[in-house]
């Protein structure tokens, strides 16, 4: 291959365009659940990497909520340097083959990229993909350092970014961890939620066997404030500190008439009885699901169209996204809604749900919708829909999935009068350390902000691993 | 890593008892809970009633009536053998209080949930009344353990086989017609027993709680699987619940939600059959 020649990128012609990433076509992998993208081989991943100009000012870097010296990590790869690369990598992020995959770069180091003014960025996100599948491979990755045991516990409750982020950290730098997670299995969101035609499974659990090496001890089917309240942890099981990462898993409805029909999921019902539960190979598996052939999903989010994709993938005719604001607002990913197009999904932007309609056995035949008008800017700063009175109208569907956003998992706080909430049931926390108001106790995630990314609620796990170690530093 | 069974008998042929070890759960569960389990990794989530515990043998109860593929394959498990995932205590704890004068109804598959909750009743300085009913003789389960935990005990069976001929309602409404009162009424039992309570207690003015088995996933509130309208609102079974004020429950979508799954569970069972060559 290329590449023997050092001379700096910046001085050739700008390749305008990110080198293209090779993809399952859209009708074939409609019909199963593995990844769209097949990831950059070695000789695309150098070639992309070269596009980048090396900016004395790497932008790029301030644009990302982790803040990885995402230029050095290019450099080294466009260099060849793959253990570099990773090196670096790994030293900001602990689950960059999951980051690479599901991170909104747009919104992030590639919108503000330099080159992104005239030209395409460089695609930061699949050079991140890159790298982290290619030390999987090759095992190129130095062995992480881990500092010699504190003798001193540390629990992290919720195994989902946030908390296998923290918990790695602090096991690196020497604390006694235990992580413990409600489901069966590790990875929130990730593996409940983020189907496996986006984040292969696989790719999951190497991250998660990557943090337990760390030395953290994993328990699931554990419930913290049923099993043990907070307060339990520190008295009955002497952890010194503990770190609260159980995200925004409660399912927000419509309050409409007609959702409790039979038919209508919350999206995380859906996702969860197929990703988790692995439905989709029922009856070799034993979660059943009824899935219909015209699908309609409300919401236009990445768990939308995660929804709407699943929905085409189990078999439905006609898989339609109902969104209420323009296509502008959809805070989903770029790529996801591409994917979507292609797949063969339809949007219909500006309308809401008014009813969900049934028939006499209780089974959904349909909706009525109204139409909506962008009117003034929100808090959110996106302007706020409208009803446009008189305007309803019904569709046809046997299936409705229900993603209009989620709220914060309030077991937690119920069980812990003491800790303090916002009115919106988030756990509140010191920005700087991740401490709530209570001493000792951490949280960071969806919890502490509502549902946002991945990325954010890794950064909130690593800003807590620092505050529950000063911390204990200073005990 | 698993559970271990430590103990298993059939009390009926269609009903099993098992003690699980499960330290923590037994720790800190409360009459009422559930816990869900998952047999393998293959396997579902199903909820089931912490029938009784031992804190100090940490050990949790279940009872349980073959009804499907999951209940069917956990009956064979045997004594040694470990269960996969055991999660709880789940739901809210009843704690009633003194409220004086309770009926207990438990039909059928009701009878294993409703016995915690009576012995707790008791334990709480309560006159209890209990009634319990099975389709015949034999199905009537745990009558010595309910008889020890009650003031005044009544079976029922459908074909007349034991005790009186009918309905737990028949024997309820017997009872209402001799001018007994209660003060509050429990019923757990399959939908139509329920809703059969509620209608009959609510012309009786007769405070009702029933105690929700709706179709689960997480048991912690994050999937609306196991949601049913109570009032003008929609609850969560797993974690407002699972018990409600039973004339306040929309038994029409209850009924149907519960039944959401009919073909496939039949499915299951069928594969679960020819695989064990038990068809
Ligand atoms: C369908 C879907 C698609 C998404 N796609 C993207 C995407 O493409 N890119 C992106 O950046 N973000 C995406 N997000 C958002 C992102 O997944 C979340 O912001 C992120 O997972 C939050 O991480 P967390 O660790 O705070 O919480 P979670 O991932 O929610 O993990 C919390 C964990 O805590 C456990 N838990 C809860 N309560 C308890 C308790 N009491 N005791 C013990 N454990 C408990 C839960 O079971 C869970 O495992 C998506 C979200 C969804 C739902
Ligand atoms: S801003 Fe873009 S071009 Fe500049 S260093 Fe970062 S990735 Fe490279
Ligand atoms: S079982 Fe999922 S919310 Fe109750």
């Amino acid at each position: 291959m290329a590449g023997k020649e050092r001379e700096k990128p910046a001085k050739k012609k700008v390749v305008e365009k990110k080198y293209p990433m090779k993809e399952q076509p859209a009708a074939e992998r409609i019909r199963n659940y593995k990844e769209v993208p097949y990831g950059y081989d070695v000789e695309t991943a150098v070639k992309e990497a070269r596009r980048c100009l090396q900016c004395k000012k790497p932008v790029c870097i301030d644009g990302c909520p982790v803040e990885i010296d995402i230029s050095a990590f290019v450099l080294a790869i466009a260099n060849e340097d793959f253990a570099e690369a990773i090196r670096v990598m790994k030293s900001y992020n602990n689950l960059p083959a999951v980051c690479g995959r599901v991170c909104p770069q747009e919104d992030q180091c590639e919108k503000v990229c330099v080159l992104a003014k005239k030209f395409e960025p460089v695609a930061i996100g699949r050079l991140e993909r890159f790298i982290a599948d290619y030390d999987y491979e090759h095992n190129i990755a130095p062995p992480t350092e881990i500092a010699p045991p504190k003798d001193k516990k540390v629990a992290v409750v919720g195994a989902g970014p946030a908390g296998l982020t923290a918990a790695g950290d602090l096991a690196r730098m020497g604390y006694d961890v235990t992580l413990y997670e409600a489901f069966h299995n590790t990875g929130g969101v990730l593996r409940y939620g983020i189907p496996e035609f986006r984040l292969p499974k696989a790719i999951l659990d190497q991250e998660v066997e990557y943090v337990k090496s760390l030395g953290v001890k994993v328990e699931c089917n554990m419930v913290i404030g049923k099993i043990f309240t907070i307060k339990e942890l520190f008295n009955d099981l002497s952890f010194e500190a503990v770190f609260i990462g159980t995200g925004a898993g409660l399912p927000r409805w419509m309050k409409v008439p007609g959702e409790n029909l039979i038919g209508v999921y919350s999206a995380n019902e859906w996702l969860t009885r197929i990703n988790l539960m692995r439905a989709y190979e029922f009856p070799e598996y034993d979660t059943p699901i009824w899935a219909g052939k015209n699908v309609a999903v409300i919401g236009g989010g990445n768990t939308a169209m995660d929804s709407v994709r699943t929905g085409l993938r189990m078999g439905a005719e006609t898989a339609t996204i109902y969104y209420r604001r323009s296509e502008k607002e959809m805070p989903a990913r770029i790529e996801e809604i591409e994917h979507a197009r292609e797949e063969g999904v339809v949007f219909n932007f500006l309308v809401a749900p008014d009813r969900v309609l049934g028939t006499d056995d209780g089974w959904v035949r349909g909706m009525e919708l109204c139409r909506m008008e962008l009117g003034e800017p929100d808090e959110s700063g996106r302007r706020r829909p409208v009803r446009c009175e008189g305007s309803q109208y019904e569709v046809e569907c046997d299936m409705v999935v229900v993603a209009v956003g989620t709220y914060p998992n309030p077991i937690i706080p119920e069980a812990t009068p003491e800790l303090e909430v916002t009115k919106w049931g988030t756990i509140k926390v010191d920005e700087e350390t991740g401490m709530t108001s209570v001493p000792g106790v951490f949280a960071g995630g969806d919890i502490v902000t509502g549902g946002a990314t991945v990325i954010s609620a890794m950064g909130a796990g690593k800003r807590a691993a620092r505050g529950i170690d000063a911390y204990l530093s200073d005990k | 890593m698993g559970f271990k069974i430590l103990g298993r008998d059939d009390i009926t042929t269609e009903s099993v008892r098992m003690v699980v070890a499960a330290p923590f759960v037994a720790r800190k569960c409360e009459p009422g809970q559930f816990v869900i389990l998952r047999l393998d990794e293959r396997g579902e989530r199903i909820p089931l009633t912490i029938a009784d515990f031992d804190r100090g043998a940490g050990t949790v109860t279940i009872i349980f009536q073959k009804v499907g593929k999951t209940t069917y394959h956990l009956a064979t498990f045997r004594e040694g053998e470990e269960i996969r995932d055991f999660v709880g205590p789940l739901g809210r704890h009843l704690d009633l209080g003194k409220i004086g004068t309770v009926a207990c109804l438990g039909g059928g598959l009701g009878i294993a949930p409703i016995y915690p909750k009576v012995r707790a009743l008791k334990a709480g300085g309560n006159y209890v009344v209990s009634i319990i009913g099975a389709r015949r003789k034999d199905f009537v389960i745990l009558e010595d353990e309910m008889r020890a935990q009650s003031d005044e005990l009544f079976v029922t069976t459908d074909d007349g086989s034991y005790g009186l001929h009918g309905f737990v309602t028949d024997q309820l409404k017997l009872l209402l017609e001799e001018g007994r009162k209660f003060d509050t009424c429990l019923a757990v039992g399959p939908i139509p027993m329920m809703e059969a309570v509620c209608k009959l207690t609510a012309a009786h003015d007769l405070p009702t709680l029933v105690s929700l088995d709706t179709i689960m996933v997480d048991g912690t509130g994050m999937c609306g699987s196991c949601r049913v309208t109570v009032g003008d609102e929609t609850k969560f079974t797993c974690v407002d619940g699972p018990v409600f004020d039973g004339h306040q429950v929309d038994w029409l979508e209850a009924k149907a939600r519960q039944r959401r799954y009919h073909p496939q569970e039949r499915e299951a069972m069928e594969k679960f059959e020819t695989e064990r060559g038990t068809a």
